[in-house]
């Protein structure tokens, strides 16, 4: 199976997961997952549908806590590796996007 | 006093116990240590500058009558994945260079419950992802037996401290293979629990449903002895597991004292055989089974047909949970936060810290994982990859019907040189073939010295794998094989390590 | 940017069939937050908390941080989903919902995917001249909250143009349950009317259930309207596609529902009239000029990358447990309602007021904090409404049922009037406090004291002293003028029918 890992690709990827790639960045990263995809595409051959998948090595099921109000920060604490932070609050610089 | 640091920790807890020492005296000795060769070894990303108080306080506890847990006034390594209300925690990351957690991990507040002194953080491959702790931000850590050697990965740090006697103990996490590959290569003993058995509270997530947290000792009673202190149901945990444990440090003495070797039935898996694995590895494997059929056990060869997707699907579950994981970091709350220029939007920000603070491995896996995950290609790989675990699970469900535990060499080949594999990601993964199938199903797994490999003089380990929640079987068939192998040795396999620290050196 | 073109509501419906569908995040009113132990803002406790002092390690993303399930947020989400007519799930998983933005602690929120809670369920909406509309639910389904942004620098705290923004993620972790609706035909004109009723509906459920505060006005109750049109078919034909549907947010009352449903009909007719298309997006409801604008579109708006969430584990809700919620279930809106008619005891025409005017809960709340039906229908119906419908906002975002019954025993112990009690409404509307605050505050109490009612009857009586001869002469609503004179010099703070009785005393002596 031949894996379809371009630059544009990459880059896309890149934009998804917030992390900003320089052209060389782009370029290494494109030969090395295209090598890598290809090895770990296998797996797509021995999971057939009959297979179901797992997704928690131990089954567990209805692990809950009670609704009591345990351990909180502090505001100072919730703030104290804040890069920045006014009026109680954590500061981003503009934000473009949606409204809430 | 430096032969305090060469002792294993249960020996030094009597002394302890008995009043022989104070664990001031036991400190102090291993600040020394470090003082004397972390600046070769660059095992420790931090070291405490309390040690002696809390050490302290733990001889005036004594004095005073108090009843204290067996492993009180011990030192301590803590990997630099664990989080610290006293000491930064970094995971290896720039991107967290200074990370002071209002709270801590789970695993140390037990640890500092049960009186044991945390000496400091150690070095790790960024974020947990690597094999040989080349990947660290901060430089990587140095093979005790051969300083041109990696230590291991990604919990490289901890291995080389117990290594080096520069701790007793140490903690470490295992994802693939993190903890007992160092264990490998350094001549140490590491131990991955069950899934579930030991709390994530509070260990940085790389990928959650593979992470585990363990103990990194030189002994596997002192394995025992740390496990039963970490281990067991936190309700900050939801994975956590419920039911009481047995004692490891009472099976790991059963080991070593009785007739566990004979008619255990070891497995050792076909579709591994000696050719895909370094000849002095494979050598002494063959030397540790055989020790252990001298001993009365029955080596059984099993079939484990999906173990060999066990590393594609590997890479595909951990980048995948991990690209999810690794997003918290994005300069708003905490950590690192670059800037490019002045009118920058906050997804400017953020893509610019990330680029700026993430390593290449943690980039590159970070991509790939979000690849998996991606509208249209879920199926085929993420899915697909969580259903070779279902397979891998079937292989040692079947497996384990016909023997006690599995063997296997712990890794294909022994400490190779820093920089040899750094450029080859792909063969840098296939380190963890043998590691990663235990993560992958949630078995425990537990790696011991064997030996030293015969053409270059380098330590090998023998893993031992065996049903989940069976970890008491790993203590104590561990133990067994322990005792009989330094009993044919004459002594630990690290007595035999080079003595490190003539170089001198000062951090 | 120009206006949209809007074309006529009637000619609208002429042309095309309106469908609709609707998602609505109800906050559950839970102690602690759906995965920590952090107080929940949206208790009513913790109203009013300062930013960021109720959070957790995890609802702000801490490295190390895990998530913990609520169990009674789970029990809240099974009640609901039973309520609605929903099958619950026999198992259905957590799934992280994978996204970048500020007010997410973890850039991921845990939701559910593939597997809600509950499913397939319908629900009975009543309109105004009592017809029963079936909605279909197609899940509802448990997730948590973001936190808050405030946007600084910009025109009106409007993100466009802000110089930076504040965090605070004290919402961040919230319960929520969001509930999504199957495509609902049929409602034609009365499509706006339903949307409003169907929000009413489901208010009125999570209120009957205890388990949200549901306080549109403070975000406990959301809704999304999905709104397209579609060609009417001819006679014969059969149905033309679905449409291109847009999603409105930022609706904050149930007023702004119907209004966003109607203009955005209004405003796709126009556009596929003159030929165009209607663009698949998120719009942005402007309750100041009532319109919609269209929200930013985002690159990766579709690619959340959804899977299980490893951190948790399935939830498998027994039987017993299933039974054991439905049983505890209140009835049915519909025989809720027939129930309160009888007990209240009102014509027809009044309650169908009540009704219509989605103040049912309100009147039903206030009645159990002491007041009679008839005060609290008074009320309700009367005054809040009227104040409401002048300041284009829900009634009962106004005033609390355990205000309006306060005030109403004020009335009733004699300590106000009812021009007063209306002051003190306004007061308490205005936010000035309690009923008995804003009267202690403005002074505004009866006078009782009969001694200070005679020395101004005295003096209006000197002002016109042919009163008393009137009076006892047997023209008795002369006092009317003294009445009238002694209220403005007591300003109004006087008891009318005390200060008669002491006239008519002061006439027989």
């Amino acid at each position: 199976m031949v894996s379809e890992i371009t630059p544009e690709l990459v880059r896309h990827l890149g934009v998804l997961a917030r992390i900003q790639l320089s052209d060389e960045e782009v370029e290494r990263l494109t030969g090395q997952l295209d090598v890598i995809v290809d090895n770990i595409a296998k797996v797509s051959q021995v999971a057939t549908p009959d297979i179901p998948a797992t997704s928690h090595p131990i089954a567990l099921e209805n692990i809950f806590r009670a609704d009591e109000v345990g351990e909180t920060l502090t505001r100072e604490q919730a703030l104290s590796n804040a890069p920045d932070a006014a009026d109680g609050r954590f500061r981003v610089t503009a934000i473009l996007g949606e409204e809430q | 006093m430096t032969d305090l640091t060469r002792l294993s920790a249960a020996a030094l807890a009597d002394k302890l116990a008995a009043g022989e020492v104070s664990s001031v005296d036991a400190t102090q000795a291993h600040l020394d240590r470090i003082a004397e060769v972390d600046g070769d070894v660059h095992a420790f990303l931090h070291v405490s500058d309390h040690a002696l108080a809390v050490a302290a306080d733990i001889d005036r506890r004594r004095a005073a009558g108090e009843s204290l847990g067996a492993l009180a006034g011990v030192p301590l390594a803590i990997k630099d994945v664990l989080v610290t209300t006293d000491m930064p925690s970094t995971s290896g990351s720039k991107i967290l260079e200074g990370y002071m957690s209002p709270f801590d991990a789970t695993v140390v507040a037990r640890s500092r419950a049960a009186g044991l002194v945390p000496l400091g953080k150690t070095n790790m491959d960024e974020f947990a992802m690597g094999s040989s702790t080349e990947h660290s931000a901060y430089g990587p850590t140095r093979n005790p037996w051969d300083l041109d050697r990696i230590p291991g990965g990604s919990g490289g740090g901890s291995a080389a401290a117990v290594a080096a006697f520069e701790a007793p103990l140490a903690l470490g996490s295992d994802t693939g293979g993190s903890i007992r590959q160092p264990a490998h290569v350094t001549g140490t003993v590491g131990l991955k629990p069950t899934y579930g058995g030991v709390s994530r509270y509070g260990a940085i997530a790389l990928a959650s449903s593979l992470d585990q947290v363990g103990p990194v000792t030189r002994t596997v009673l002192d394995a025992g002895l740390l496990h039963d202190v970490i281990g067991g149901h936190d309700p900050h945990d939801s994975t956590s597991l419920a039911e009481a444990w047995p004692s490891f440090a009472d099976a790991a003495r059963e080991g070593a004292r009785g007739d566990v070797l004979k008619g255990l039935k070891v497995g050792v898996i076909a579709e591994l055989p000696d050719s895909g694995f370094q000849p002095g590895v494979s050598a002494s494997f063959r030397a540790a089974l055989a020790t252990m059929e001298a001993h009365g056990a029955e080596i059984v060869e099993i079939s484990a047909p999906h173990f060999e997707y066990g590393v594609a699907a590997y890479y595909l579950v951990l980048p995948a949970e991990a690209s999810s994981n690794l997003a918290k970091f994005d300069s708003v709350r905490f950590g690192l936060r670059v800037t490019p220029h002045a009118n920058s939007t906050v997804e400017e920000v953020m893509a610019a810290t990330r680029d700026a603070g993430f390593g290449d491995e943690v980039k590159r896996r970070i991509i790939l994982g979000t690849y998996a995950l991606s509208a249209g290609y879920y199926d085929a790989y993420y899915g697909s990859a969580q259903k070779v675990r279902t397979l891998i699970q079937r292989d040692f469900d079947a497996a384990f019907t016909q023997v006690d535990v599995i063997a296997t060499p712990s890794a294909p080949t022994t400490a190779f040189k820093l920089g040899e594999k750094i450029d080859d990601p792909l063969q840098m993964y296939l380190n963890d073939v043998t590691t990663i199938p235990a993560n992958l199903a949630g078995v425990p797994g537990i790696s011991i010295p064997s030996g030293l490999a015969e053409e270059d003089g380098l330590p090998v380990g023998i893993q031992f794998l065996a049903p989940a929640r069976e970890d008491a079987r790993l203590y104590r068939v561990g133990a067994a094989l322990e005792a009989a192998l330094v009993d044919s040795w004459g002594g630990p396999l690290l007595d035999r390590a080079p003595v490190v620290g003539t170089r001198g050196g000062v951090r | 940017m120009a206006k949209d073109k809007l074309m006529d509501f009637d000619k609208a419906l002429e042309l095309f069939e309106p469908v609709l569908g609707f998602e609505v995040h109800v906050e559950l009113n839970t102690k602690t937050k759906m995965f920590s132990a952090a107080g929940n803002p949206a208790h009513e406790s913790n109203h009013g908390a300062e930013p960021n002092t109720l959070v957790a390690p995890v609802d702000m993303g801490l490295p190390g941080s895990l998530p913990v399930v609520n169990e009674e947020a789970i029990r809240s989400s099974i009640s609901l989903g039973l309520a609605l007519g929903c099958s619950i799930a026999p198992s259905s998983r957590f799934a992280r919902k994978n996204y970048f933005y500020p007010d997410l602690g973890k850039n991921y929120q845990i939701s559910q995917y593939d597997e809600p809670i509950a499913f397939e369920g319908r629900i009975e909406v009543e309109l105004l001249d009592g017809t029963i509309v079936e909605v279909p639910i197609e899940r509802a389904h448990m997730e948590e909250d973001a936190g808050k942004l405030t946007h600084v620098g910009g025109a009106t705290g409007r993100i466009q143009g802000a110089e930076y923004s504040l965090v605070d993620y004290n919402r961040a972790g919230v319960p929520l349950v969001e509930i999504v609706t199957k495509p609902i035909f049929g409602a034609e004109h009365a499509a706006p009317e339903l949307a409003a009723a169907y929000v009413r509906t489901i208010r009125d459920i999570v209120i009957s259930l205890g388990i949200s505060e549901a306080r549109m006005e403070r975000g406990n109750l959301r809704c999304d309207a999905n709104v397209s049109l579609r060609p009417r078919a001819a006679e014969g034909e059969p149905a033309a596609p679905l449409g291109t549907r847009t999603e409105t947010k930022n609706v904050n009352s149930m007023r702004s529902v119907e209004r966003a449903v109607r203009h955005e009909i209004q405003r796709q007719a126009a556009i596929l009239e003159a030929g165009g298309t209607i663009t698949q997006e998120t719009r942005h409801w402007h309750e100041d000029t009532g319109t919609t604008s269209p929200g930013r579109p985002k690159s990766d708006a579709d690619d959340y990358r959804y899977f299980p969430e490893p951190d948790l584990l399935p939830v498998a809700p027994s039987l017993e447990l299933i039974e054991e919620l439905r049983a505890a279930l209140p009835e049915p809106p519909a025989v809720h309602r027939r129930r309160l008619k009888a007990d209240w005891g009102f014509a027809d025409i009044e309650f169908r007021g009540v009704v219509n005017a989605g103040l049912l809960a309100e009147v039903e709340a206030t009645i159990a904090a002491g007041a009679s039906p008839a005060a609290a229908r008074k009320w309700w119906t009367g005054e809040v409404l009227r104040i409401a419908n002048a300041e284009g906002r829900d009634a009962s975002s106004l005033v609390s049922p355990a205000d309006v019954a306060a005030l109403q025993s004020l009335v009733d112990a004699g300590t106000l009037n009812d021009k007063l009690a209306r002051q003190v409404l306004e007061g308490v509307i205005a936010g000035e406090g309690s009923p008995q605050e804003v009267v202690d505050a403005r002074g505004l109490a009866v006078v009782s004291d009969d001694g200070a009612l005679i020395a101004a009857i005295d003096e209006a009586l000197a002002a016109q002293p042919d009163v008393l001869e009137k009076i006892r002469d047997g023209k008795v609503q002369a006092a009317g003028a003294v009445i009238g004179a002694v209220m403005k010099a007591m300003k109004g703070q006087a008891d009318a029918a005390r200060v008669r009785e002491l006239i008519l005393e002061r006439a027989a002596q």
